[in-house]
């Protein structure tokens, strides 16, 4: 496999997750390959073929500017790891 | 050495829809905390995104308004970052094919006419709000979702001022066209300014600071104030400007460095997998233009122009859009748009004023004014007469005429009278009527006052002076 364009501290920064040593390398190979593997696309002549946003080939899918029910607050706030004043309390943001 | 400002902004409003962008949660300002939620715009795993077409429209049509061109192609990407008010640790906006491109706006500022150019204006969805507490920040997601169009401009502005007369005229133009009520005091609209500064007509640009999420333009101002000398200070003293993004400190009036983070802004944008690509047609971007309305500036110039009204006035009818059209109407046809247009801002809007009613309050046509100022002209009644006639059409409606005729507010001119009216004040006031034929032309004032209070006010002025002048002299 060729070398790796992408550095694997910096792409698990981005993705806010802790690896070893260890899951640092064997990740650094299987994204390697996975990259290599979508890589084969380029063989393809796409001489003449519009770029495309969507595999799907549709367009405009779109709703009417309707108020429909929201979930409770009770609801919404159930899965919060803490809350207090019907807010998510998040560790205080400074910037 | 001479330095010149670069500045550029890129203002976000929220656009007066019912609902949000995505999902049917609504688009409501102070509802408590989480309550117009759902799991699309709580970004819970699974769910799918439709976009409110509503917001479309009106991204469409401002990008009419700003002279936009309003491709036949447009499409959502992600915006990838951790922050706790983007729940889905994702933001869906447009990146390289937003909805409208290159457009300008036109406004007023030190006596002339600006132009600055639009970038673009793409939609995006609004994050959640964030509270700060002693330990603990606190998030409510009622306005995570709200359809926000960012409107990015070219870094055409030159001063504080300018940037300031900018933003209240885009204002304008989006509450015009009913794409938001920018309302300052509900988050409506905010602000990220960038500010660089360079040598005085030079083309390169120099090193850039982005001041983000200003929430008011008196803000906005003080901060460029701030900022633009900051830089020409550092730069004259040898210094080195670095690329960041600064906090005003509207409190302190400066504005700080942010902490920078390890690695810089990388979103890794792509496109939105769960939205399809938009492709308005002819006959969509058809029923859109259908609502171009007519710009602020367009109107005043137009209002000055076609009626010969002051600038001020013109100002008036722009500010207040009814009031414009009932002054429209009123002077159909009539040879002095001007003196309808005092009566129109004079009495008519400080009479609603007064009594908290609108144009549709009204109990009388707009061409019950023309008239009225047709017959005050004529000197059919007295400018007095005039405001007792307004008085009455205000209160009870009707036609001036007919109040003329029914409270005999007609002025008299016939001779007869008046020559009776008028000796009889020069035999009961022998001093003035002296003082006058010994060259005291102001003495005929008073008598004049005296022949208007006989005729209890009816009798026409002009022609009173006329006929005291003839009997003194004869």
């Amino acid at each position: 496999m060729a070398d790796n364009d992408f550095d694997i501290q910096y792409v698990a920064n981005l993705a806010r997750i802790a690896l070893s040593p260890e899951e640092e390398g064997k990740l650094s190979t299987q994204l390697g390959d996975i990259l290599g593997y979508v890589k084969k696309l380029e063989e393809l002549d796409v001489t003449g073929v519009e770029p495309m946003a969507h595999a799907v080939p549709m367009a405009n899918v779109l709703r009417a500017d309707e108020v429909q029910p929201s979930i409770s607050q009770e609801a919404a706030l159930a899965n919060a790891p803490r809350q207090a004043n019907s807010l998510f309390v998040v560790p205080k943001i400074v910037e | 050495m001479e330095y010149e400002a670069v500045i550029g902004l890129e203002t976000h409003c929220q656009l007066k829809t019912n609902s949000k962008m995505f999902c049917g949660c609504a688009n409501e300002f102070g509802a408590e905390p989480n309550t117009n939620v759902c799991p699309v715009c709580l970004g819970m795993p699974g769910v799918l995104p439709v976009p409110n077409e509503r917001a479309l429209q009106l991204t469409a049509l401002t990008g009419y308004l700003l002279n936009c061109e309003v491709p036949g192609f447009a499409k959502f990407d992600r915006k990838n970052y951790f922050y706790p008010d983007v729940c889905k640790d994702y933001q869906i906006t447009q990146y390289d094919f937003p909805s409208t491109t290159t457009g300008q706006v036109d406004f007023e500022f030190g006596g002339g006419i600006e132009r600055v150019r639009i970038t673009r204006a793409h939609l995006e969805e609004d994050v959640g709000k964030n509270n700060h507490f002693a330990q603990h920040s606190g998030v409510d997601f009622n306005r995570a979702g709200v359809p926000l169009l960012e409107i990015v401009s070219e870094p055409d502005l030159r001063s504080a001022d300018m940037a300031y007369e900018y933003l209240n005229s885009l204002k304008d133009i989006l509450i015009y066209g009913g794409v938001s009520d920018c309302d300052m005091e509900k988050g409506m609209v905010r602000c990220d300014v960038n500010i660089s500064v360079r040598p005085k007509g030079g083309s390169e640009l120099g090193v850039k600071v982005e001041i983000k999420n200003m929430n008011t333009f008196s803000g906005v101002r003080r901060a460029i104030n701030y900022e633009v000398p900051r830089q020409i200070e550092t730069l004259e003293a040898g210094g080195t400007l670095v690329q960041e993004t600064r906090r005003w400190d509207d409190v302190a009036g400066i504005t700080e460095s942010m902490r920078t983070k390890e690695h810089a802004h990388d979103y890794r944008y792509f496109p939105e997998p769960d939205l399809m690509p938009l492709k308005p047609d002819e006959a969509w971007l058809a029923e859109v233009r259908s609502q171009i309305v007519e710009l602020p500036l367009a109107r005043k110039q137009r209002f000055a122009k076609d009626y010969g009204i002051p600038a001020q006035d013109a100002d008036v009818f722009v500010g207040n859009v009814p009031l414009g059209g009932f002054f429209e109407q009123a002077i159909e046809g009539a040879s002095n748009p001007k003196a309808i247009a005092n009566w129109v801002i004079n009495n008519l809007q400080a009479r609603l004023t007064e009594t908290g009613t609108t144009i549709g309050d009204l109990k009388f046509e707009p061409s019950a004014i023309r008239e009225l100022v047709a017959i005050i002209d004529t000197g059919t009644i007295s400018s007095t007469g005039g405001q007792e006639v307004f008085a009455e059409l205000f209160e009870n409606g009707g036609s001036p005429a007919a109040i003329v005729e029914d409270r005999g507010l007609a002025q008299v001119s016939d001779s007869g009278e008046l020559d009776k009216w008028c000796q009889e004040a020069i035999d009961a006031n022998p001093g003035p009527a002296d003082d006058f034929r010994n060259g005291k032309e102001n003495a005929i004032n008073f008598l004049k006052g005296q022949v208007m209070k006989a005729s209890r006010g009816k009798a026409n002025p002009q022609v009173v002076g006329e006929t005291l002048a003839k009997l003194l002299k004869g």
